[in-house]
């Protein structure tokens, strides 16, 4: 029954959509397609184009202002950080949504948001129809069992007092439901074979592991309590180049094992096109451009994607000729500053008056709205263009 | 030539026992040649650049033999006094992380001027304005408003520029850099990457870059000197590197990390771990991870085998490295 209510709402905002042709609402409509393409369907071809998907995570219109003040005694509010100002995205079940960009851009505190460490000032994050942004107590608690990080820093992210076995099997002290005491010690092992550690090392102490052996022990926590969601903000970006590829490959691996849905937050595109079905593009607080990983990467229409995959060096000395390079002017600006209108418009070559006042809204661009192509996704620009900055791989050829 | 660096040896004496971190290094850099030194964590592949610099911590650091060579002359035997003359006017470093590397209580300007009043035996007041000059020239806007701020007070991106600039100051004929984007976003790792190579150019300068990012070697090196536990592994033209690499460390190298040009299947992934440099596997270092490994690889180092002209592989089984 609550099922179909959350049905029913999803396709009257979608209506909604239709009339208002807003941000991430008009992402939904075309979602139809969207999230349901990369969730199941993505895997299995393009057969489910109109699967309708229903999402495990929906956030709306988030925000999280972190306020400055000035004074001591009177604190008094003279600005706030804009670190997320209104983001919309959904996860399909199953499918890895990949969020990029630079840093400061705000993809950690929305990460730190979908698990519920930080709360966010304004918004909606639905799991499966419940909007967690409003649960506290035993339902908060029922839900956060189901959404799971991973962290950046395998250094400082685990206890140096705490043996390994108690770090893996902390989550099952604060949900003793999910393992009885008598079996915890199996499951932890159970776990550490999974993520590839000889489960013999219980006893051992994170300094006695290598940065990729600490990852590994980092997943095996993420994982203890068999989530549905996996949040993983840069789980690979402390690691050196030939261990990344092993923690990459094993989050791929335990994917397909427990059909995790991941949130895959990094600032290195190839990494983020390597794992990911979807991919959002943040800058300053916002997705500027989101949609599937071949339409992001091999049509990008926003210019920032375009400036950003540009910048990326590829490790092939032939395409050094082949390419075109955007270099953009400047630094970000900060986000207690947002620039009016398109917040990328101090660093864009094609920024005109209207983008000094008028913020685009994260759609469809009217000039693809009509074609069918891969050019067809939300970018948040005025004057949203197709170009293809990174010469086609060696495969493609 | 303008550096020669021949057979190095580094190593480390700690509480558990000698770290040997630099086992045998050779190298070359000319004037106008950028030289990329790619490696993982713990490869010596910054270990090196502080031995041809010469601001190695000693102790516990060691230089247990070899020859560094710079315009024919053998640095290690010289007086520090004489090799404090060298640095900054004929050779410079750039680091990794400009706000650990910059002064916080002098302001930028001091500290580029600092080179000048050291060096060149300037005033004070020219100092500063050939300070504001360097600025300019590495694309610092509002240079002389900003010249008399504090390195807090810029970007990281903004911070790495006056690195560029203090390094440059003197117009030193090498240059080496150290990881000099890695603190760094993409889009302004493109910018100072494309500062560094403008610069080099014009002033012809040698660069050593030492780096473990494949795509920034693409980018921008002549040659690749490829490191593992202290010693070079493979050395080889750029365009020739990426083809067809001829050491199955470097071939495992490209095919661990993912491409932005293509959707990959699932990664490639060397086995294992780095060995540790108190421990060194005996024979051939990269043994234990390596596909092709034989019996002899167990026990003989592999010495730089010749490939072609200018190419070089140290490992036994090069000819099945490069075809397979």
């Amino acid at each position: 029954m609550a099922e179909r209510a959350g049905r029913d709402e999803r396709a009257g905002r979608d209506e909604r959509a239709g009339h208002a042709g807003q941000a991430g609402r008009a992402g939904q409509a075309g979602r139809a397609g969207q999230a349901g393409r990369a969730g199941q369907a993505g895997r299995a071809g393009q057969a489910g184009r109109d699967w309708p998907a229903e999402a495990i995570l929906e956030v709306r219109d988030l925000y999280k202002h972190y306020p400055l003040t000035r004074g001591i005694l009177f604190k008094k509010q003279v600005g706030s950080v804009k670190a997320v100002d209104g983001v919309d995205l959904d996860l399909a079940p199953g499918e890895t949504l990949g969020i990029v960009g630079e840093s400061g851009c705000g993809k950690s505190t929305l990460a730190k948001m979908l698990v519920h460490l930080e709360r966010p000032t304004a918004g909606v994050i639905r799991y499966k129809g419940d909007d967690i942004t409003k649960l506290s107590g035993r339902a908060l608690k029922a839900v956060r069992r189901n959404i799971q990080m991973v962290f950046q820093d395998p250094y400082t992210s685990l206890n140096p007092r705490m043996t390994v076995g108690d770090i893996v099997g902390e989550p099952y002290e604060i949900h003793p439901e999910v393992a009885p005491k008598g079996s915890r010690r199996k499951k932890v092992q159970d776990l550490l074979d999974v993520v590839g550690l000889n489960p013999e090392y219980i006893n051992r102490y994170p300094h006695q592991f290598s940065g990729g052996q600490r990852q590994r022990i980092g997943i095996a926590r993420g994982l203890a309590l068999r989530p549905e969601v996996i949040v993983a903000d840069e789980p690979v970006s402390a690691l050196d180049v030939s261990v990344q590829a092993q923690v990459i490959n094993l989050l791929d691996k335990l994917q397909s094992e427990f059909n995790l849905s991941y949130v895959f937050i990094a600032h290195d595109l190839s990494i983020v096109r390597h794992i990911s079905d979807r991919v959002g593009v943040m800058y300053l607080g916002r997705i500027v451009e989101i949609g599937r990983d071949e339409e992001i990467y091999d049509h990008p229409t926003h210019p920032y994607t375009q400036a950003l995959l540009s910048a990326v060096p590829v490790p092939d000395p032939e395409a050094r000729e082949r390419r075109e390079r955007i270099i953009l002017r400047g630094d970000v600006p900060s986000p207690a500053n947002i620039p009016s209108g398109c917040r990328f418009r101090t660093r864009c070559w094609k920024a005109q008056e209207r983008c000094a006042l008028e913020v685009p809204l994260l759609a469809v661009p009217a000039e693809f709205r009509l074609q069918e192509g891969p050019a067809q996704h939300p970018s948040a620009c005025h004057f949203a263009e197709e170009k293809r900055v990174v010469p086609p791989g060696p495969e493609a050829e | 030539m303008l550096l020669e660096v021949r057979d190095l040896h580094v190593e480390f004496r700690t509480r558990d026992g000698v770290a040997k971190a630099v086992n045998g290094v050779n190298y070359t850099v000319d004037e106008g040649e950028t030289l990329a030194v790619l490696g993982e964590s713990g490869s010596g592949k910054s270990v090196t650049a502080q031995a041809v610099m010469g601001i190695l911590d000693v102790p516990p650091g060691k230089i247990a033999g070899g020859e560094v060579l710079f315009q024919g002359q053998d640095l290690l035997k010289l007086k520090e006094e004489e090799r404090r003359k060298i640095r900054g006017a004929g050779m410079a470093m750039i680091f990794q992380d400009a706000l650990s590397s910059l002064n916080p209580v002098l302001s930028v300007g001091d500290q580029l001027g600092e080179m000048f009043v050291v060096h060149r035996k300037m005033s004070r007041r020219d100092a500063r304005a050939k300070a504001v000059e360097l600025m300019e020239r590495v694309g610092i806007p509002a240079a002389k408003e900003r010249v008399g701020q504090y390195p807090h007070q810029f970007s990281g991106g903004m911070r790495q520029r006056i690195m560029i600039a203090m390094a440059m100051a003197l117009e030193p004929s090498l240059i080496i850099a150290d990881e000099p984007t890695t603190a760094l976003d993409v889009t302004v790792q493109a910018q100072v990457m494309d500062l560094l190579a403008k610069l080099q150019s014009e002033l012809n300068m040698g660069l050593i870059l030492i780096t473990h990012d494949l795509g920034v070697v693409a980018d921008v090196a002549d040659k690749i000197a490829v490191m593992y536990a202290g010693r070079i592994v493979e050395t080889a033209p750029v365009h020739d590197i990426y083809k067809a690499p001829a050491h199955p460390y470097t071939k495992g190298l490209l095919e661990s990390i993912p491409r932005l040009d293509q959707k990959g299947q699932e990664l490639y992934a060397i086995k294992g771990l780095p060995p540790n440099l108190m421990n060194i596997p005996p024979g051939c270092a990269f043994n234990p991870r390596c596909p092709l490994a034989q019996d002899v690889c167990r026990t003989d180092v592999p010495p730089l085998y010749e490939v072609s002209g200018e190419r070089g592989s140290a490992c036994h089984f090069w000819p099945e490295a490069l075809n397979g």
